[in-house]
């Protein structure tokens, strides 16, 4: 009766089962931009294991601090950044720059964003400091979600989003909010015997009750056999984002920065 | 006589309840065989031999139970779901905990007598938790199996060790987290293991020594009907465990199992046949465990949809004839009713959504309707229902069942190398959410905010007309649930769920009538009792056991 054991992960599959297939192709268009292709990745692998994997190792882990696989670096944060290793070497000659084509360069970083695996997603991550003004400007990420006690309460914490999260679940968020947001962070609106009305984010429910955080940011629990109307959307208040792809990879490049309190 | 007075009171304060309590450990067969004639006790794991889970008592009523008051509380001293039921037996309740200690309570005030505790060896080894679910007393003795895959037999009055077997190997997996069953001067007891390629079977000991009486192999070994629906030596390591306890029909001298999963449990083309008996229910005479018959609900298996519920006995008309019957609803979605004399099978419905079948055919048999890799089947991996005991009331007709909705799983297959002792699981699952990266159900559950919500599956308690296999009425809950069912000749349907709620409601209409907020996840089914003229009604939640009476 084992339920515990999810040896594979194959949640996408389970979502794309969902999908009818015209929104897929149209997924697959709007992500286009955000992500480099299979055959970058494909190729990024050959490159990689003539190239890179004498030192770094097939897994790799070959290099202390270092796991190319599982996108832990000692100083790269986006793509640029690994490219710059790349093709300048660091310590002090221990890694040689290498001489490639962009294109060769270009696979790399795919096939390290892909994980190493030729059919995953190699989402393009850009640079984490012009995320952040994109995050608290033109974004307007910070008018609904808060960081490090900073912004309002209204969309949830975001704080320690970048260790919860992958690359390519950010990038679905903001892109498809929709396809992407967490049940239980669903919005709520009910309505009490005496007329009034409470709108907010859920937190928690049960047969019985449900909890919530309003949209004057307080904490409230209520009781369903009191309401004459409560609705649970599935549609989240967040809006598919209107930034340019660089743009969308700076904001993923930033996001990823955010690891909690340390 | 100053002097005398209080050496009287004294002497028979001590003579008193030593010589009530001594006596009244006494349960003999013929006490557990008329146990429906005193339901002031609760004396096997589901109160009867038939396992309905339903009480004569009917002081608690639905115009009363709104003053149902807490009594007291036991609180568990080892984290873990707990999904013990507790007997109980002239005031003292007998309850195991993790991982196999047994308890002897005061049934009125939840003090505790005494402690057996019973370390397992550490190459112990269950899938899904060391859960024990209770034991049995037959006489003096108090029998309990183990996580180490023993046999104890316990002095009821002060929970001293008086026999100890070995029922099976652990370092193979072999585990036993059920109550035993006792008939006549026998203990029965199954095994668990199916995720560690086992060979499982029910076995019989003298509950005087410990003595093994008959053993049955849940599946056949060469030269025996039934071997060849397996293939090649996938028999020696097929699963099949026996992991709930059975139940008994007197009349036909028949104990009833239901047979768990074959293995590896999700690769069901590495191990082509019908793989008998897993996922079947077996009827093996009590005396000398011989096969009567056999119905199995989900030939060559491909979703872990184990046979281990509880097999309900009732007695009803059936097409007009009074019929001795069988009432099921499977971890595979459908409701059977079988005539347990013979094992035919008379209907079978789905009361939950299923695709892994199309219906059943005039024999019962699975007309199979396998998903594409990657796509969804209904039920998931932990079924339309599971393990926890349903109840029937022959009162109302109805057949109580927890049930889980909306609720499925993709599986992926692999070939799975048996290993002696290891996980043989043959690939693995995810359960289906609604956005990638969702949470979803687990085996149990582990915070007190549900964040994976009603959309990845919710509970629903049905009561199924036997006769139709459709529900008169039906009460949802948000989250999923693991509660078994209690019912009583006053009408009332006791049971709980993950979210920790209580209810109490009436067996007629589903009408709530009376809940409780335990704030932790039951995990198993309430039983009632009766001392000193008062019901009392005990469920687990969590880490407590609570028993509620009417208010004084």
């Amino acid at each position: 009766m084992p339920s515990f054991i999810s040896l594979s992960i194959f949640w996408l599959s389970a979502f794309l089962v969902l999908l009818t297939t015209t929104e897929q192709s149209l997924a697959q268009s709007a992500y286009a931009d955000h992500q480099y292709t299979s055959e970058d990745i494909e190729a990024g692998s050959r490159v990689y294991i003539a190239e890179c994997a004498l030192c770094h190792q097939r897994s790799g882990s070959g290099v202390d601090g270092v796991d190319l696989r599982l996108g832990q670096f000692r100083r790269a944060l986006s793509d640029n950044d690994l490219r710059e290793v790349i093709t300048t070497g660091v310590s002090n000659g221990r890694m040689p720059g290498l001489d490639l084509r962009q294109d060769e360069l270009d696979g790399i970083v795919a096939y390290i964003r892909a994980g190493f695996d030729p059919s995953g997603i190699a989402v393009k991550v850009g640079d984490a400091a012009r995320g952040q003004m994109l995050f608290e400007g033109e974004g307007q990420c910070s008018t609904c979600h808060r960081v490090h006690g900073r912004g309002p309460y209204l969309a949830p914490d975001l704080s320690d989003i970048g260790v919860v999260r992958t690359a390519a679940a950010l990038q679905r968020t903001l892109l498809e909010p929709s396809s992407a947001l967490l049940p239980i962070n669903r919005p709520v609106r009910a309505v009490t015997r005496d007329g009034q009305t409470i709108q907010g984010r859920r937190l928690n429910e049960d047969t019985y009750t449900v909890q919530l955080i309003d949209s004057e940011e307080r904490l409230r629990s209520l009781i369903k056999s009191d309401l004459v109307e409560y609705e649970v959307s599935e549609t989240p208040t967040m809006e598919p984002t209107t930034l340019s792809s660089d743009e969308v990879a700076d904001l993923i490049g930033y996001l990823l920065t955010l690891g909690g309190l340390r | 006589m100053k002097t005398l007075q209080p050496m009287l009171l004294v002497l028979s304060v001590l003579v008193g309840p030593w010589a009530s309590d001594h006596l009244s450990a006494q349960v003999s067969f013929d006490r557990v065989l008329g146990a429906a004639d005193e339901p002031e006790n609760w004396l096997t794991y589901n109160g009867t031999y038939s396992s309905q889970r339903y009480s004569g008592l009917r002081q608690i009523t639905p115009s009363n139970v709104d003053n149902l008051e807490l009594k007291w509380m036991l609180q568990n001293q080892v984290f873990g779901a707990w999904q013990s039921n507790p007997i109980v037996i002239d005031g003292i309740m007998y309850v195991t905990e993790r991982p196999n200690d047994v308890m002897a309570v005061d049934a009125a005030s939840g003090r505790v007598f005494w402690l057996y505790r019973h370390t397992p060896s550490e190459d112990a080894r269950v899938c899904c938790g060391a859960n024990n679910r209770g034991v049995a007393v037959l006489d003096d003795k108090v029998f309990m199996g183990t996580l180490d895959a023993h046999l104890i037999a316990l002095d009821a009055t002060n929970g001293q060790p008086l026999w100890n077997v070995e029922v099976g190997d652990e370092n193979l997996g072999y585990s036993i987290t059920m109550a035993p069953l006792v008939v006549k001067d026998k203990v029965i007891v199954g095994v668990g293991g199916g995720e560690f390629g086992i060979r499982g079977f029910v076995v019989a000991y003298d509950a005087d020594t410990g003595e093994e009486a008959w053993r049955f192999y849940t599946i056949p070994g060469p030269g025996e009907p039934g071997h060849d629906t397996w293939s090649g030596d996938d028999w020696e390591h097929g699963g099949a465990p026996v992991w709930i306890t059975g139940s008994y029909d007197p009349e036909l001298n028949l104990t009833y199992w239901g047979v768990g999963n074959p293995g590896p449990d999700w690769n069901a083309d590495q191990r082509p046949g019908d793989n008998l008996y897993s996922d079947a229910v077996v009827a093996l005479d009590a005396d000398t465990g011989e096969l009567k018959w056999y119905f199995q609900f989900t030939p060559n298996d491909g979703y872990d949809y184990d046979s281990v519920q509880v097999p309900i006995l009732a007695d009803m008309d059936w097409n007009g004839v009074p019929s001795k019957l069988m009432l099921w609803a499977n971890r595979n979605g459908y409701f059977y009713v079988l005539d347990r004399v013979t094992g035919e099978f008379l209907s079978g419905t789905p009361f939950v959504k299923v695709n892994w079948s199309s219906g059943l055919d005039e024999n019962g048999r699975p007309i199979p309707t396998p998903q594409p890799p990657g796509s969804p089947t209904w039920p998931g991996n932990q079924g339309g229902t599971n393990w926890y005991p349903p109840s029937y009331s022959p009162r109302t007709g109805l057949f109580y069942v927890s049930a889980w909705e909306d609720y499925a799983t993709i599986y992926e297959k692999e070939q799975s190398q048996y290993q002696p002792g290891r996980m043989f699981l043959g690939g693995g699952f995810s359960v289906l959410t609604p956005v990638p990266g969702a949470p979803t159900i687990g085996i149990g559950r582990t915070s007190p905010i549900n964040n994976w919500t009603d959309e990845v599956g919710r509970g629903a308690i049905l009561a199924l007309d036997p006769h139709t296999g459709e529900a008169k009425w039906r009460f949802e809950q948000f989250d999923v649930s693991d509660s078994g069912m209690l019912t009583t000749a006053s009408d009332l349907l006791f049971t709980g769920g993950r979210e920790g709620y209580f209810h109490a409601l009436d067996a007629r209409t589903g009408e709530l009538l009376w809940k409780a907020s335990l704030g932790g996840q039951i995990v198993m089914a309430p039983i009632t009792f009766m001392m000193n003229g008062e019901q009392y009604v005990s469920v687990i939640s969590g880490h407590t056991l609570v028993t509620f009476g009417l208010r004084d």
